[in-house]
């Protein structure tokens, strides 16, 4: 028997025969994630049903030594839950039972595998609803939002993951079950669930996830506005924040990501666009309704042509719709695609829309930006055609490009898609080794084997145990072959 | 020695932490500097200052040769305006921070304070309800860890998800995992109005105020023994929208607007010499939670609506009896640390007077402290930093 053979056995004796994947054909079922570009059949699957079970196949592969990767739905864009050749795969799609819902305490309690979207239709009824929104809210999983501290339209105000998640259970690498934080806030020692959340499962796995619920707001007005470019629809942003308005959401698209959308389900924006604004305001209704006239004003006055008003949910919903349905919008008019994540400075934004264009040009690809623009996190999407020869790689290098403009402007590599597998060899482009050898403390301290998802954020663990700061380059070990890092 | 000389000077009578005397006092002035003094420091047990203003929160350090003081570490490096952040100095006072143009840092710190110290010890006030605390607006930061290493974290963009959110782990970690030098903040724009509404009312009114859509700013509770309980709603926004949010609320509470804060507004319930402790709990416990402690003869306060208290009382020193107005303060934090428990929080002794305070424990019980240990192995094997005054002895 092999050792997976071996791993197999005893995980089936664990959680049950049914639980533990190991044909082919349906390991390959979870060969990739939302960046199928990447792909790796995984030695096993295990699809637990309670946290117990989680922590046993975590335990077993801490003893012999074997890689686990956690999976939710799989939906991530960065090849997170890509799985290991020699690792086990821990699926969460059965930890699907919303455990408690406790409006009096604002909180509920979830298992990793419940979808998004069902948190929120669980506490609307006591009007409330759970802030974060990511786009893919309707089937990615709180475990994996956990992970990638996910964010959505309205993190501009409501912020991301990790300001409304109280309390988790995890199971660190060595299988132990541990609880960070609970119903309460600032639960004393260090900020473990701080780290833990937006760590790519690097530090163990979520097993259970109290999360804040928000007050439904009083009101909400959503607003579009048609420009003649994105250079005014990003200095009608700059004057809503300079106003001290802060709105819920306000997402920019341009003209390619406007043509896309209206192809794919006939959202109607204002004819001859060169840029949109859909500025959402919520809250009590006084306030709100003052802030809707100063951003109509301001938008008017920063060129806007057209303003439009949603007059009830089902225009609101009319609004989002185009934008939310962007990304697979692009597929109509572009047989292949990368979705591109950097976030800059709010500021910057026109420079930066600028250079991509010229960037662009210069390889002779298309980009179009679907964006938050309130927060500067950009979704550049680099259009090509792979039966084109030379253009994959083209669009690769303008879409590395726009990473090195983010950096170069003071952003970020990732707003919220994260590192996982796409992005690990830029972090030190973003980091000094020193920064990320910082971060490696925390790992060894949660993952002193790296078993947890290795090769993931991360282009080069360190080993554990060292002293830190003593070694940079290869370590001798590892050089020579007598120790390995995963 | 060389370097730790030219950097250091003598102690003198004030450079106590907690009645323990250091040898070296250092006051670096940049970055660079402050990593010179750490590596020279090697093997000294180091406590770091900034306004000084809490420096008693937390057990006396085991051992003291060296305070790093960040009094020289000062100044607003960046504050774009236009993207609502701000790069400070570690030992910026607070008061330059409340008083950028148009806009604010949303944090309840005392001007004394330093944004450091706010930092490291991730004390919050009132407006947390709104705009959280130094955890959730803290965006970047540089951080010289005990091995005189310079790591940043973070970056100048309010989203951002490359790599661990570090920032996180120093935040409230006391100074244990190392000397911030420079912090990225979160700006929020100062609003056009606000106001306040006043209530004679239980602490369990304040969920009415939570039920109803107001958005309320904070929402505090304010009860001593022998007094009605008060509680006060701040509203911030436009004119017309604060004006309007503040009567409804004064009618739910049978209370009054009013412009100012309550004298007891943001200020600690601790007399001097008297013992603080902050008790945290779910949201529906509050109630239950401020009459445990006002059973015990302390004064609460804090915030109803983020499940945040403070209570304070005098306390007697242990063994004699308890003479009028003095509690037995482990008797208080035993019954306190029992209520907390049954409301899903903890209750950690912030302050108390020497004499009471080996008497206590502290902090408490903290989940998950063997993973901690871990950390602080990591990034602090000699225990240098801070030794002995974070959960668990760490
Ligand atoms: C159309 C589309 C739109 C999207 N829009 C957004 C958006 O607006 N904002 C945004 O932030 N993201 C967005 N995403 C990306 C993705 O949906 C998020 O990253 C999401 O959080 C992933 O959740 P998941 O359950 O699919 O996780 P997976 O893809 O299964 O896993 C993601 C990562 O989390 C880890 N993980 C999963 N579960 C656990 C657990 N229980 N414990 C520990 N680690 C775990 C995995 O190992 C992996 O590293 C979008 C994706 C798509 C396809
Ligand atoms: C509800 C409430 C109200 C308050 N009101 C007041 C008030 O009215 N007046 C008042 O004086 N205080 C008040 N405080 C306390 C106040 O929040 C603290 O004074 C402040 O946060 C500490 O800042 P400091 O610079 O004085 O830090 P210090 O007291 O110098 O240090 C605090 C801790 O942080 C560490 N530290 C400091 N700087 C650094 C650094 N650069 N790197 C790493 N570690 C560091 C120290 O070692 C120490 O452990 C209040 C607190 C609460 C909870």
């Amino acid at each position: 028997m092999t050792g997976i053979d071996a791993l197999a056995a005893r995980l089936r004796a664990d959680l049950g025969p049914d639980r533990v994947l190991t044909d082919r054909q349906q390991l390959r079922t979870y060969e990739c994630d939302g960046l199928a570009h990447y792909k790796v059949i995984p030695a096993l699957v295990t699809l637990p049903a309670t946290a117990a079970h989680v922590a046993a196949v975590v335990r077993a592969c801490a003893e012999t030594g074997t890689p686990f990767v956690a999976r939710g739905s799989g939906t991530g864009l960065s090849g997170g839950a890509l799985p290991h050749a020699d690792g086990v795969l821990i699926v969460t799609s059965q930890l699907r039972e919303i455990l408690d819902v406790r409006p009096d305490d604002e909180r509920a309690v979830v298992q990793p595998g419940v979808i998004n979207l069902q948190v929120t239709k669980a506490a609307t009824p006591y009007g409330y609803y759970y802030a974060p929104d990511p786009s893919s809210q309707q089937i990615c999983s709180i475990g994996g939002n956990v992970a990638e501290n996910s964010g959505g339209a309205h993190c501009l105000k409501y912020g991301f993951t990790t300001n409304h998640v109280t309390g988790l259970e995890v199971v660190t690498p060595d299988g132990e079950r541990v609880r960070l934080g609970g119903a309460a806030p600032d639960a004393p020692g260090y900020d473990l669930l701080g780290a833990f959340v937006g760590s790519e499962g690097t530090l163990g796995v979520a097993t259970e996830v109290t999360v804040k619920l928000t007050r439904l707001p009083e009101t909400v007005r959503t607003l579009l506005a048609g420009f003649a470019s994105t250079d005014q629809a990003g200095a009608a942003t700059s004057a809503i924040i300079a106003a001290g308005v802060v709105p819920a959401a306000i997402e920019m698209m341009d003209a390619l990501a406007i043509e896309a959308a209206e192809a794919a389900v006939k959202c109607g924006y204002p004819a001859g666009a060169g840029a949109v604004l859909i500025v959402e305001l919520d809250g009590p209704a006084a306030e709100v309704a003052a802030q809707f006239d100063e951003v109509s004003a301001l938008c008017a006055e920063h060129g806007a042509f057209e303003t439009r008003v949603a007059a009830d949910d089902e225009e609101r919903a009319l609004i989002w719709r185009g934008r939310k349905s962007a990304f697979a919008a692009v597929g109509r008019i572009s047989p292949d695609y990368i979705v591109q994540d950097g976030v800059i400075p709010r500021t910057a934004l026109p420079v930066v829309l600028r250079r991509i264009g010229e960037v662009a040009a210069e390889h002779g690809v298309r980009v179009a930006n679907v964006f938050h623009a309130g927060d500067g996190n950009l979704h550049p999407l680099v259009l090509f055609d792979d039966a084109v020869p030379g253009q994959a790689t083209r669009a690769e290098t303008v879409s590395a490009a726009i990473l090195d403009l983010c950096i170069e402007h003071g952003g970020s590599i990732t707003g919220e898609h994260g590192v996982g597998i796409d992005k690990a060899k830029y972090m030190p482009r973003m980091f000094s080794a020193d920064d990320l050898d910082t971060m490696q403390l925390v790992r060894c301290a949660f993952d002193p084997d790296g078993i947890a998802n290795p090769g993931k954020v991360f282009p080069t663990p360190r080993l554990c145990g060292e002293r830190p700061g003593r070694h940079r380059g290869a370590h001798p070990l590892h050089a020579t072959d007598v120790a390995e890092i995963f | 020695m060389g370097v730790l000389d030219e950097l250091t000077r003598p102690a003198g009578a004030a450079d106590v932490v907690c009645g323990v005397p250091a040898r070296l006092v250092a006051a670096p002035r940049d970055t660079a500097e402050a990593a010179a003094l750490i590596r020279a420091a090697r093997g000294l047990a180091v406590v770091i200052r900034g306004g000084g203003t809490k420096l008693d929160w937390g057990p006396p350090p085991r051992e003291l040769d060296l305070i790093i003081d960040t009094r020289w570490l000062t100044g607003v490096v960046e504050h774009a305006a236009g993207d609502l952040i701000t790069v400070v100095r570690a030992g910026t006072p607070m008061a330059e921070l409340h008083g950028l143009p148009g806009q604010q840092l949303a944090l309840d710190a005392p001007a004394a304070a330093t944004a450091g110290g706010t930092v490291a010890a991730n004390a919050s006030g009132p407006r947390r309800l709104r705009y959280g605390t130094a955890r959730d607006l803290l965006i970047g930061i540089t951080v010289i860890r005990p091995d005189a290493t310079i790591t940043r974290a973070g970056g100048k963009v309010v989203k951002n998800v490359a790599g661990y959110d570090l920032g996180k782990l120093y935040t409230g970690a006391f100074g244990t995992l190392g000397l911030i030098t420079e912090c990225v903040f979160r700006l929020h724009p100062v609003p056009a109005a606000s106001v306040f509404v006043r209530a004679v009312a239980p602490p369990l009114h304040a969920a009415k105020v939570l039920a109803g859509r107001f958005a309320a700013s904070a929402c505090e509770v304010n009860a001593a023994p022998g007094a009605e309980p008060e509680l006060a709603v701040l509203l911030e926004g436009t004119p017309a929208g604060v004006a309007e949010r503040a009567a409804a609320i004064a009618e739910l509470l049978g209370g009054e607007v009013s412009s100012g804060a309550p004298p007891w507004w943001d200020v600690p319930p601790w007399p001097t010499g008297g013992v603080g402790i902050k008790l945290t709990g779910a949201l529906s416990q509050v109630p239950a939670l401020v009459a445990t402690a006002v059973g015990t003869g302390a004064t609460v306060r804090g915030s109803a609506g983020s499940g945040v208290l403070y209570a304070g009382f005098p306390a007697a020193p242990p063994g004699a009896p308890a003479a009028d107005g003095t509690v037995e303060a482990g008797r208080a934090v035993e019954l306190l640390r029992a209520a907390a428990t049954r409301a899903g929080g903890h209750a950690v002794v912030l302050t108390a007077p020497a004499g009471v305070r080996e008497t206590l424990d502290m902090w408490g019980p903290v989940p998950g402290l063997a993973l901690m240990r871990r950390v602080k192995e990591q990034f602090d094997p000699e225990r240098r930093f801070a030794p002995g005054r974070f959960v668990g002895g760490i």
